[in-house]
């Protein structure tokens, strides 16, 4: 199919000035990615130059039939690493014809955290390391697993190379390529232990960017399974038994932690994170039980502990900044389908904002 | 090797023109190519053609003259012309070949039966018509089907995919199938010189919808018409096949409209709400005429459900996608813009429903 590529990769910019630019927003799930396109007539850049949009929230589980339309607000433009040329990519939150934000728009509550002069001069800065599993379609069993059966016991494919370790690296090497084009933080990545399981690290990013850019990232990861035929799953225990779950480890630091002393931040910020640990659980991601479960490198749900390069623990601190006696810390909590605005926004409240 | 991306200006200046017309049916699309000296951008300036209308089920008589500047010998008796109307670039050939669309006449001159652009020309040259210049916004909603068993794509063979829901603006191998076919038509169409405004993954899975438009008078049909010529020729190298039916799959499934945006000058302008009202009355007025000319079938997708009215009922409504017509809220809050006339099927004439839309509104008096 040749042609159809052809097609596909026309590069626009010889025949016309018009772009395309597609719209990304979180649907009725809060963890559903829907898109969709439309022509501009120039490149554009900034956000705030780019026109409101609707889609019909009564098909996302958003709005009622009657009364259907979302407004879509473009907050963060990225580069098409599809479409190339001039054309972009552009994460949304939605509000109702009114301008209130509708109950599934978490950036919105997160913004304003993060506008917030405290927040601010703290400059969070956040280096998120999301894991996810590939999917073999139509049984839904993780590639490159037996259909009806299990592969040998993890060990092997942590950062594995071999047909017999490595399972849709393809996919993971477009993707970081594609986020790079993109101008994603993207930091990295590494097959993960349990086969098929795969992670890339977005970071470090400041205030309300990690959380755009790693749902953008997410978006730009699905569209590439699409193109495989594989299906992704966030789902943070895809397997049941002596198997790794998916979380997403939140890596944090603000001006002060960096700065001479910071180790006092740090331990004074999680202390204050101890104190509230139902609180976070509760918004780190459903499903989150199945996987905190003690073993496979987590800690207990109901139980919060912190240590130095201890992956047992809910919080680990990295010997680095122990060493140097400032640095980060890394929240180990989050699942791997927790909703960034979430999780980010609420650790720069607890750690910054609360006594 | 010789591939068909070949580009030719290097060594020639010919040019190669596929012409492009609509058959008996009222919903196929034919075409034929053939060499022109040179490059051309006006489509007075192309030669008129002939086809065999009696492989396309449109030989209306037995007319015995042959007109000039034919390039092969045809059977007489079915000797059908088309007079080309609009030119595009070719996205297939590229180079400086192009994509002409025809609607078809006898020798004598006159259009025959099934040339519904004929009309449509002379309401939108209609000095009322003109002077409000009427505006159109097409949304082509359509189905791809797996070739051979003619069952939507991505849907398992002799089964159904999981209910609608996650299919909307999709993403993933689970959820959105054929997006290959959808973004070369979105580029293809680019190129080729048509207001394509935009593509979305639709409620049903293996539906798609893209938009054309804003367009003013007779070129909406023009446009919309090609750029469903392009769809079927991607989906042919796809290997997939291309469906307009308004209810492909019964059940709790979607249907597929040709939701048709529309407005006037005096309805862009200031007071223009009122000018909408008054309009949208006008076609409540004509409901039976205009649906027994907005697509065949569908009956079976205006059912008031699946976000259609029921056929027989006539409403409108503000943002409410359960409504004959659709105001969007954007024109409720400025006091004037453009109304969705949401009746007409996937499988309409744009001709046919454009021009009636405007002739009711602005032709038909109180």
């Amino acid at each position: 199919m040749a042609l159809l590529t052809d097609l596909i990769n026309l590069n626009l910019s010889e025949s016309t000035d018009k772009i395309i630019a597609e719209y990304i927003w979180i649907g009725g799930s809060g963890m559903d990615l829907r898109s969709k396109a439309r022509t501009l007539n120039g490149p554009v850049s900034d956000p705030s130059k780019l026109p409101k949009w609707n889609y019909d929230g009564s098909s996302t589980g958003q709005a009622p039939g009657e009364d259907s339309e979302v407004i879509l607000y473009p907050q963060a433009i990225f580069k098409d690493p599809f479409r190339r040329g001039n054309n972009i990519l552009v994460m949304c939150d939605a509000y109702d014809p009114a301008g209130v934000s509708i109950p599934t728009n978490k950036r919105c509550a997160a913004a304003k955290i993060f506008s917030h002069p405290d927040v601010l001069a703290e400059e969070p800065w956040y280096g998120i390391e999301q894991e996810y599993t590939l999917l073999q379609k139509d049984v839904k069993w993780p590639l490159g697993w037996p259909v009806g059966g299990y592969p040998g016991p993890q060990g092997p494919y942590y950062c594995g190379v071999g047909a017999d370790k490595a399972w849709g690296r393809d996919i993971v090497d477009a993707h970081y390529k594609a986020c790079l084009y993109a101008g994603i933080n993207i930091s990295g990545i590494n097959g993960e232990v349990m086969p098929g399981q795969w992670e890339f690290q977005v970071g470090p990013a400041v205030g309300i960017s990690a959380a755009d850019e790693l749902w953008v990232a997410r978006y730009i990861l699905e569209r590439i399974t699409e193109i495989a035929g594989v299906v992704l799953t966030f789902d943070p225990k895809p397997i049941q038994g002596d198997w790794n779950g998916a979380g997403a480890h939140t890596n944090y630091s603000t001006k002060s932690m960096r700065k001479e002393g910071g180790f006092e931040v740090i331990k004074k910020a999680i202390e204050k994170l101890g104190k509230k640990h139902k609180e976070h659980i509760a918004a780190y991601g459903e499903g989150n039980e199945r996987r905190l479960t003690g073993r496979h490198e987590t800690a207990d749900i109901n139980t919060f502990k912190w240590g130095v390069a201890d992956r047992g623990a809910s919080v680990r601190v990295g010997r680095d900044t122990q060493k140097e006696g400032k640095g980060y810390f890394e929240d180990r909590r989050p699942a791997s389908n927790m909703d960034p605005y979430v999780v980010t926004s609420m650790i720069a409240k607890t750690t910054i904002l609360t006594e | 090797m010789v591939s068909s991306t070949l580009n030719l200006t290097d060594t020639t200046e010919k040019i190669i023109a596929e012409y492009i017309w609509i058959d008996g049916s009222g919903l196929g699309l034919r075409s034929k190519a053939r060499t022109l000296p040179g490059p051309v951008t006006d489509p007075a300036k192309l030669p008129k053609w002939n086809y065999d209308g009696s492989s396309t089920d449109q030989a209306p008589g037995d007319d015995k003259n042959i007109q000039d500047s034919v390039p092969h010998s045809i059977d007489e008796l079915y000797l059908l012309f088309f007079s080309p109307q609009a030119i595009f670039k070719d996205p297939f050939r590229r180079g400086n070949n192009i994509l002409v669309m025809c609607d078809a006449y006898t020798p004598a001159g006159e259009p025959i039966p099934t040339n519904k652009r004929f009309n449509a020309a002379k309401i939108f040259s209609d000095p009322d018509v003109l002077a409000e210049e009427p505006w159109y916004g097409i949304e082509q909603e359509y189905t791809l089907l797996q070739k051979d068993v003619k069952w939507p794509i991505g849907w398992p063979v002799g089964g159904f995919p999981g209910p609608q829901g996650p299919y909307y603006c999709g993403v993933g191998a689970d959820k959105a199938f054929g997006r290959d076919i959808v973004d070369a038509h979105y580029k293809a169409c680019l190129y080729a010189g048509i207001n394509i405004s935009g593509i979305n993954g639709e409620v049903m899975p293996g539906q798609w919808e893209f938009q054309v438009g804003p367009v003013v008078g007779i070129s909406a049909g023009d446009q919309l018409w090609m750029a469903r010529y392009i769809l079927e020729r991607i989906t042919e190298i796809a290997g997939a096949v291309l469906s307009f039916d308004p209810k492909p799959v019964q059940g709790d499934w979607n249907g597929a409209g040709a939701h048709t945006n529309y407005s006037t000058k005096s309805m862009r302008n200031d007071g223009g709400l009122d000018v909408i009202k008054k309009a949208i009355e006008k076609l409540g007025s004509r409901h039976k005429e205009h649906i027994s000319a907005y697509g065949k079938g569908n009956e079976r997708r205006l059912t008031g459900r699946h976000e259609t009215a029921d056929i027989n009922t006539f409403s409108w409504g503000v943002a409410n996608r359960g409504a004959s017509i659709r105001v969007g809220r954007d024109t409720e809050k400025a006091g004037k813009g453009y109304f969705e006339d949401r009746r007409p099927a996937s499988n309409m004439d744009p001709y046919i429903v454009t021009s009636m839309i405007a002739e009711t509104t602005i032709l038909l008096k109180p």
